[in-house]
C-alpha cells in the first residue's frame, strides 16, 4: 500500500513540477485527504517526498536531502499531536453515547403522572439546555381532587445538577399520596436535600397545590422565580411571591404559604429562570415580553401557551438555550 | 541476539548521547529515517522524564532478535519517586496540554510495545520496543 501511495505521490508531485497549474494543486490536496483518512503521519508524507524528489531529480545537492532528514525529525510531534486528536476524538464520542444513556435513564427516574381534574387545564414544557435537566417537575395527586405540583431548579446545570435532582425526586417519591401543605412540602424536601446534597449545591423550589373543589391554588416557594397569576377578567398579571429560603441552606428554614381564588380562565404560570432570563443581542427578555406572549393565546388550551411561548423565546434566542427552560400552567377552565 | 550499551542520564546534555546510541543502533539495525526519527523522539522523551523528575538514571539499547525478526528494545530505568498515579500520566491530553511534550502516551505511539513498573519512592523502569518490518 505504502508503494502504491508512493507512485501516486511522485505522479502528482511531477506533474505540478512540470506545470505548476492550480490544478495541479487541487489534486494534491485531494490526495492529502485520501492521505489522512488513511492515518498517514506527517513524518511520512515528508519521507515519501524526499523519496519521490530523489527518483525524480537525482543529482540536487546533498543538503536538500538531508533538509528533508531534519524536516522528518520536525514533524514526528506534529504526528503525535494528530493520533491524540483522534483518540481524544474517540474518547469524546464515547462520553456522549455515555451521557446520552444517562439522560434516558434520568427522563424514566425523574418521570411524573400529569394529574387530570375536572376544570383544570395543564401545560407544560421543560427543555434542558444540555443533554441532563436540571430542572424538575412533580405531580401529587390525589382522588379528593388535588393537583399538587413542585417545579424545581438546581443551581447549576448538567450532570451534577441532575444528580442533586433525584434527591428531590426520592423526597418528593415519599410524601406521595399525601396531599401536604407547601409548607411542609418546601420543609420536608429542604432537610433532605440538606442533608444530602454537597454544601456548593442549592436547589430552588415553587410548591403549588391546586384543590378543584374550592378552585383555590396554595402555594409556597424555596427562593423560587416567583409563579405568575393571569387574571382573565381584568386581563392583568401580578407575581404569586412567598418567602422562603433556596433548599439545602439551612435545616431550620421555615416556608410561608398563601392561597388565591381562580376564577374561570384565570392562569397560575410557573416557571423556572430559563424562561425569564433569556437573553437577546439586546439584552435580557423583558417579563412583560412574555407576558404579552401568554395574552395572545389566553384563549388557548394551556399546552398550546406553554408551546407558543417556548417557541418564541427560542427564536428570540436563536436557537440558543442558555439555561434548562421549564414552564408549566394551570388554567382554570 | 542481544546487544546491549547505555548511557546514564546526569545533564540535559547526556539526552543527546542517549538519542544518538539510539539512532545509530537504529541505522544500524536497518530502520528507515522515519523510524529512526520516532525511535530518537522516544528516547529524548524517556530521558528528558528521567532528568526531569527523577534526577538520574539511565536509558539502554538493545538489539533484539525474534522468530527472525529484528528490533529495538529502549529501557529507561531510574530510581527516582516513582509515578504515583499511572493511569493519569498514561490518559491523552495530561501531559501534552501542558506543552510538556508527547508524554509517556506519544511513546506508546512511536514504538510497538510498551511497558510501565513504577513504585512509589523506589523508581521507574520503562520499556518500549519496535519491530523491524
Amino acid at each position: 500500500m505504502v508503494h502504491k501511495i508512493e507512485n501516486q505521490y511522485k505522479e502528482i508531485l511531477n506533474q505540478y513540477m512540470q506545470r505548476q497549474s492550480e490544478q495541479n494543486l487541487y489534486v494534491g490536496q485531494n490526495f492529502s485527504r485520501q492521505l489522512i483518512s488513511e492515518n498517514i503521519s506527517p513524518e511520512e508524507v515528508i519521507s515519501v517526498h524526499k523519496a519521490a524528489m530523489q527518483e525524480i531529480y537525482k543529482d540536487l545537492p546533498e543538503v536538500v536531502w538531508h533538509s528533508f532528514d531534519f524536516l522528518v525529525e520536525m514533524m514526528i510531534n506534529y504526528g503525535l499531536a494528530l493520533q491524540e486528536r483522534q483518540s481524544l476524538l474517540q474518547r469524546q464520542e464515547e462520553i456522549r453515547v455515555e451521557m446520552d444513556l444517562a439522560a434516558n435513564v434520568q427522563e424514566t427516574l425523574l418521570k411524573t403522572k400529569l394529574p387530570t381534574l375536572d376544570g383544570l387545564d395543564i401545560g407544560l414544557l421543560s427543555i434542558p439546555a444540555r443533554k441532563m435537566n436540571g430542572d424538575y417537575i412533580y405531580f401529587i395527586s390525589d382522588a379528593e381532587g388535588h393537583a399538587g405540583i413542585a417545579v424545581a431548579d438546581v443551581i447549576g446545570k448538567g450532570l451534577p445538577a441532575a444528580l442533586c435532582m433525584s434527591m428531590v425526586k426520592f423526597g418528593m417519591d415519599s410524601l406521595n399520596h399525601s396531599p401536604a401543605n407547601p409548607s411542609e412540602v418546601l420543609g420536608v424536601i429542604n432537610r433532605v436535600v440538606e442533608k444530602s446534597i454537597d454544601d456548593s449545591m442549592f436547589v430552588s423550589m415553587f410548591y403549588g397545590r391546586y384543590d378543584a373543589v374550592s378552585a383555590q391554588m396554595t402555594y409556597g416557594s424555596a427562593g423560587h422565580e416567583p409563579a405568575i397569576l393571569y387574571r382573565a377578567k381584568t386581563n392583568d398579571f401580578s407575581e404569586l411571591y412567598a418567602k422562603g429560603l433556596l433548599l439545602g441552606v439551612s435545616p431550620a428554614a421555615t416556608y410561608e404559604e398563601h392561597t388565591v381564588q381562580l376564577e374561570e380562565n384565570d392562569m397560575v404560570i410557573m416557571m423556572t429562570d430559563g424562561v425569564t432570563e433569556g437573553r437577546t443581542d439586546q439584552g435580557f427578555i423583558e417579563r412583560e415580553v412574555i407576558f404579552k406572549m401568554i395574552e395572545e393565546k389566553k384563549d388557548e388550551p394551556a399546552q398550546v401557551i406553554v408551546q407558543y411561548v417556548y417557541d418564541a423565546l427560542e427564536r428570540m434566542q436563536n436557537a440558543v438555550l442558555s439555561d434548562d427552560f421549564t414552564l408549566v400552567i394551570y388554567k382554570k377552565v | 541476539m542481544s546487544n546491549q550499551s547505555s548511557v546514564e542520564i546526569l545533564t540535559e546534555w547526556d539526552i543527546v548521547a542517549a538519542r544518538q546510541l539510539g539512532r545509530n543502533v537504529a541505522k544500524e539495525l536497518g530502520f528507515g529515517t522515519v523510524d529512526q526519527a520516532r525511535i530518537t523522539t522516544a528516547i529524548s522523551e524517556l530521558a528528558r522524564n528521567i532528568y526531569l523528575y527523577a534526577g538520574q538514571g539511565r536509558i539502554e539499547i538493545q538489539q533484539l532478535m525474534e522468530n527472525g525478526i529484528k528490533g529495538i528494545l529502549i529501557i529507561a530505568a531510574d530510581q527516582g519517586p516513582g509515578i504515583p498515579d499511572i493511569r493519569k500520566v498514561m490518559e491523552d491530553g495530561f501531559s501534552t496540554s501542558g506543552g510538556l511534550g508527547a508524554g509517556l502516551p506519544g511513546v506508546k505511539r512511536l514504538m510497538d510495545e510498551f511497558k510501565i513498573e513504577t513504585i512509589p519512592g523506589e523508581g521507574t523502569d520503562i520499556r518500549a520496543t519496535k519491530w523491524l518490518r
